[in-house]
């Protein structure tokens, strides 16, 4: 039979009919996953966000996302694809606690992508969380592994800006030790940090006014994150 | 005889034609991800699934798949598996497929796979093809697990993220970082390279000393 299909030549209908079928049946198949895993993946990472949230601004227990829009700070339940955007967190009354506030910028491999949490009203960093990087195992990887680093930025003054020194040798309440062996690493979190705070500066309201809680379906704020 | 057959096909793959140590094929996922024991696991795992269900549909519809437009067929039937795979992975163990990142969709131009098809799967019935694919998949998983555990245990000090050294041991970081991975691949080619040399020469001796028996 193979013998067959070798010697005559097939016709062009079928060899374009042959792909034409194998690309259907393919484009089903993908489709079918896409939609069936669509659900788990969303709501992975609107957990993974929420669980971030939580964990760099310790008190807070509800959350929002904020945008900047037509000069002021609102409230949105799903913002606008590539949208900068910060999370106001608050606590079981409503009262606002502080902001997480994601940034991203280039590490000594990849982009290193964090959320950190900042009391506006104290001026400091309470918290840190890496949430995607692709830093050397065993090296850069101690940004997040190691935690006596991750406890440098639970109480961090970020006037005038944010200093990485060397390890041992940080006694200010802006100075952050860096990881012996991964000073690039430890560099490019303080500069993202540096730089996220630097570009919301203008952007957030005064100390006192920020936006207030609103409830939002619980659907709609799932998608929006 | 028919159980002999598809036996040898299957360990053909894990030693004798192991895809890496003895074809010296899918190089790039070998070095890229093999820097901890658990990457080296999820991307066996995945490539056991894309080549396995692959050789299944190649060595299936081998008769209705035109020779002259094969090739364009194997790759699309492999992208297939490699997008299931990928959504699979990032649905159920997110933290994996974030460390092994590009190197999932990479499988689709692993040349062990399409290799497998054309060489194998679109020649022989489907039972020889399926037995040739676990083979082979179990063969590169082994091959992923042994560099992957030897650079966790000398780059880290552990394996699957369990710390096996106690505090004094200082981890050998070259080898979780590239360098490790050729350092390492290239011992081990040492060592089997050596056994085979062994082996054939071993294997005169016996033929030589029946000979001169006689």
């Amino acid at each position: 039979m193979n013998a067959s299909h070798e010697t005559a030549a097939p016709s062009s209908l079928r060899l374009v009919l042959t792909l034409a079928i194998a690309g259907l049946v393919s484009g089903i198949a993908i489709i079918g996953i896409y939609e069936s895993t669509l659900p788990t993946i969303t709501a992975n990472k609107a957990r993974e966000l929420r669980e971030a949230v939580f964990k760099v601004l310790p008190g807070v227990n509800q959350m929002q996302a904020l945008v900047y829009r037509d000069g002021e700070l609102v409230v949105v339940g799903k913002p606008e694809k590539d949208e900068p955007v910060v999370y106001g967190g608050y606590d079981e009354q409503g009262e606002f606690v502080g902001y997480a506030m994601p940034g991203a910028g280039p590490g000594f491999q990849d982009t290193i992508a964090l959320l950190y949490g900042y009391k506006p009203g104290e001026k400091i960093v309470v918290g840190m969380e890496i949430l995607e990087s692709r830093e050397t195992p065993g090296l850069g990887d101690k940004i997040y592994k190691d935690e006596e680093f991750v406890a440098e930025f639970s109480a961090l003054s970020v006037e005038p800006e944010i200093v990485s020194v060397k390890k041992g040798t940080g006694s200010l309440p802006n100075e952050v030790d860096s990881i012996t062996g991964a000073t690039i690493s430890s560099k490019a979190v303080v500069r993202i940090i540096n730089e996220t705070h630097t570009a919301w500066a203008e952007q957030l309201p005064p100390s006192g006014a920020e936006p207030e809680f609103v409830e939002i379906e619980a659907e709609s704020t799932e998608a929006g994150l | 005889m028919k159980k002999n057959e598809s036996y040898e096909e299957f360990i053909k793959g894990i030693w004798r034609d192991n895809p890496v140590f003895a074809q010296v094929l899918g190089m790039c996922p070998m070095l890229a991800v093999t820097n901890s024991a658990i990457n080296a696991i999820a991307m066996g795992g995945a490539t056991f699934f894309v080549l396995v269900g692959s050789s299944f549909l190649v060595s299936s519809f081998r008769n209705w798949i035109p020779k002259q437009v094969r090739i364009s067929c194997f790759i699309i039937i492999i992208a297939t598996f490699v997008t299931i795979a990928d959504y699979t992975l990032l649905a159920l163990v997110p933290k994996v497929h974030k460390e092994l990142g590009a190197f999932i969709p990479l499988i689709v131009a692993n040349c062990l796979i399409l290799g497998r098809q054309e060489a194998f799967a679109s020649r022989y019935p489907t039972r020889l093809a399926i037995m040739d694919a676990i083979g082979m998949a179990t063969g590169f998983l082994i091959a992923l697990l042994s560099l992957g555990a030897v650079r966790e245990i000398l780059g880290d000090g552990a394996l699957f993220g369990v710390k096996i050294f106690s505090e004094n041991f200082d981890p050998w970081i070259i080898m979780i970082l590239p360098p490790g991975g050729f350092l390492t691949l290239g011992v081990i080619l040492l060592f089997f390279n050596w056994f085979k040399y062994k082996k054939d020469e071993f294997l005169e001796d016996v033929a030589e000393a029946e000979r001169s028996g006689r």
